[in-house]
């Protein structure tokens, strides 16, 4: 029993800190913009597609396709600011969240058309497939290197945001982007870089799913976004530390509930739903959430 | 300058409208001369692989036997996304709009239960390729299909484990949300423990949700349940990415599962954790069962290349398409209720995976075969009759 426990919260730390990771993301950029990036979930399918497509395709190793993928993933997050949020920069907030469920759609539907709709087998790297066996708990390399990597992230952001000059830009932009501007600030460059930051989250976040579940689908973001964003709620969203609180609860709620009542496994999504509408309703703003009163 | 800009612009979408239009008309005027055949299939989504193998099978056929009642057979293709809901929508479009003769499909039984009252009010009949739970054709006079059910394949998988595996203990993971899955685990588990004589012969019954990709708490809480071996009905993309979670967590019991298996997508997915596992399924293409399976042999090496194997799904799709055919020629019109009279009066007809005898339900009666794995390819282990 206690080496299957202890199996159970290996696979829980693994799902958690994936989930913490996207949810990371999700946060980031509703922090700042106050925008629900609901094309979130279809970037991460876009980084691990290209990391695949670098690995198939041009048959690069994977130390190079990864970060190219980050960095194509990246351009294409700044693209979809440009061309999808920033001529709605002044337009009511619901208008940008519509257009970022519009941008959700039409990239999974030319993610469908360009990709196509047949499931492909992410490539399997050696040095990341090993599995070390402690004691009777079986420990696959990525169920480290997952969380490891969150912890980097989450490190790096903090840096960014709180140390550097862009950060304390960035923070600025998310009090208030008008006195941000007559500060000198360049918002427009500001919102750009958040997006970047945001898709290389996303994209990090999409190739580590992609070694972990080993299969790519044009749909393969809708659930695990949904999820992370969820896990944003949970968590507070806005907050970055809120974000891994909430992947990690939620990743060790999804396990346990099946660990503990192998009956009720079948309804695992239904309570990552659940336990956002408990959250709306116990504590709106989330776990590390401030209420703030919305100025009309 | 804006303005003539809009102007150009609303002009040529007009156009380009009207020339729509127009040629949608020719169209409806060419409409008595060519036939329609509605294939339902998943062309997309986590199904996908699936769909495309039963479309290989359709459009080989098509090629082969283009026509019938001296017009032509024009296939139409409707999409249903690998999800239900889409799979209605996806027929109502057949019925109302495109008006085919018959349908064929859909791979996945859920898609095809979730059309088939669309079909019998319609009294548009429909022919399922490789959909084999038994609610398909349950009271819908208008649905038949080309393959065995859950019923006979359950029954088979049981049997093979009892008395070929030799296991008395079994574990099952099921697709909860998946009629296929659902049923065969039910199937299974009920003939298990009437060979066994032992009601707690499962062990361990965990189930997910489609979609999901992560397994491993269900399987650690497999791990030690003392079962033998794991009974997983699951659709190949899934089962594929179970098995090689289950290896990673050092669980090295025997997979038992059911004909979805037969895709090459598994073994891509599940790599080296699918080596070994056993399943049922329809066609085997070492054993040519009637001459239609050396023409679909034949045509199908010289389409795909000498090396191509067929999947059995590909073959019942073949079949479907011949049997539709068959029977608007012996009904001599397009008419609804005379085709589906015609499909349920065949007999003895020679398909590709073998005869097909239609019985009361409009379910094919045939052998099942039993495969398994080995170094990366389908291994012909051996034949079931049906009683």
């Amino acid at each position: 029993m206690d080496a299957q426990l202890m199996q159970q919260l290996v696979n829980a730390i693994s799902l958690g800190s994936l989930y913490a990771l996207l949810a990371i993301g999700y946060t980031m950029v509703y922090g700042i913009l106050r925008l629900i990036n609901f094309a979130h979930g279809d970037v991460f399918m876009l980084g691990s597609y290209f990391a695949f497509y670098a690995m198939t395709a041009f048959l690069l190793p994977w130390y190079i396709s990864f970060p190219l993928a980050i960095a194509l993933t990246v351009i294409f997050g700044m693209l979809i600011e440009r061309g999808a949020y920033r001529p709605l920069r002044n337009s009511p907030r619901i208008s940008i969240m519509i257009s970022a469920i519009g941008v959700s759609f039409l990239m999974e539907n030319l993610a469908i058309l360009v990709f196509g709709g047949v499931p492909k087998p992410f490539p399997t790297i050696p040095i990341f497939s090993n599995i070390m066996d402690i004691g009777l708990v079986r420990v696959p390399t990525l169920s480290v290197l997952i969380p490891v990597t969150t912890l980097v992230v989450l490190f790096a952001l903090w840096y960014i945001l709180g140390k550097t000059k862009t950060g304390m830009a960035m923070r600025a932009v998310s009090r208030d982007y008008e006195a941000a501007r007559l500060m000198g600030i360049d918002v427009n460059t500001i919102i750009t870089i958040t997006f970047g930051i945001g898709s290389a989250l996303a994209a990090i976040g999409g190739i580590l799913w992609a070694m972990k579940y080993t299969q790519l689908q044009p749909l393969m973001g809708l659930m695990p976004g949904l999820k992370c964003f969820i896990a944003a709620v949970i968590g507070g969203i806005g907050d970055v530390r809120g974000a891994v609180i909430g992947g990690f609860i939620l990743g060790f709620g999804e396990i346990m509930i099946v660990a503990l009542w192998p009956d009720l496994s079948g309804y695992r999504d239904a309570f990552a739903f659940l336990l956002l509408i408990v959250i709306l309703l116990i504590k709106p703003s989330g776990i590390m959430g401030k209420s703030i009163t919305e100025k009309v | 300058m804006k303005k003539l800009s809009l102007f150009l612009a609303l002009t040529l979408v007009v156009s380009v409208l009207a020339t729509g239009c127009g040629g949608g008309g020719g169209d409806d005027a060419q409409e008595s001369t060519v036939i329609k055949i509605g294939v339902l299939a998943p062309l997309t989504g986590g199904d996908a692989a699936g769909g495309i193998l039963e479309k290989e099978g359709i459009d080989l056929a098509n090629e082969l036997y283009p026509q019938v009642l001296g017009k032509d057979i024009k296939l139409v293709y409707a999409d249903n996304k690998s999800e239900k809901v889409e799979a209605a929508t996806a027929a109502r479009n057949l019925v109302d709009k495109e008006k085919v003769a018959a349908v064929l499909g859909s791979w996945g039984s859920g898609y095809s239960i979730a059309a088939g009252p669309v079909f019998k009010e319609a009294q548009v009949p429909a022919i399922g390729t490789s959909c084999t739970n038994p609610l398909v054709t349950l009271d819908n006079d208008y649905y038949f299909r080309a393959c065995f059910t859950d019923t006979f394949q359950g029954v088979v998988m049981a049997n093979y484990a009892f008395n070929e595996a030799k296991v008395k203990k079994v574990a099952i993971i099921q697709e909860v949300s998946n009629d296929y899955s659902v049923a065969l685990a039910q199937i299974f588990t009920t003939k298990f423990i009437a060979l066994t004589g032992d009601e707690k012969a499962i062990v361990a019954n965990a189930s997910y949700n489609s979609g999901d990709q992560d397994f491993t708490a269900q399987l650690t809480s497999i791990k030690n349940s003392g079962a033998e071996a794991i009974f997983a009905p699951g659709t190949f993309g899934t089962s594929g990415l179970l098995m090689k979670q289950a290896r990673e967590l050092g669980i090295t019991l025997p997979f038992l599962g059911a004909d979805t298996w037969e895709t090459p997508v598994m073994i891509e997915m599940g790599g080296s954790g699918v080596e070994g596992c056993v399943f049922s399924t329809f066609f085997d293409a070492a054993t040519p069962l009637t001459e239609t399976t050396t023409i679909f042999l034949d045509a199908y090496k010289e389409k795909y290349g000498e090396d191509a194997e067929p999947a059995a799904v590909t073959a019942l799709a073949f079949d479907a398409y011949l049997l539709a055919r068959d029977a608007i020629e012996r009904a001599g019109t397009t008419d609804g209720p005379a085709i589906r009279d015609a499909i349920a009066a065949t007999k003895d007809f020679p398909g590709a995976a073998g005869i097909i005898n239609l019985d009361e339900n409009g379910d094919a009666i045939k052998p099942a075969i039993i495969k398994t794995i080995q170094d990366g390819k389908f291994v012909y282990k051996t034949t079931v009759n049906p009683k």
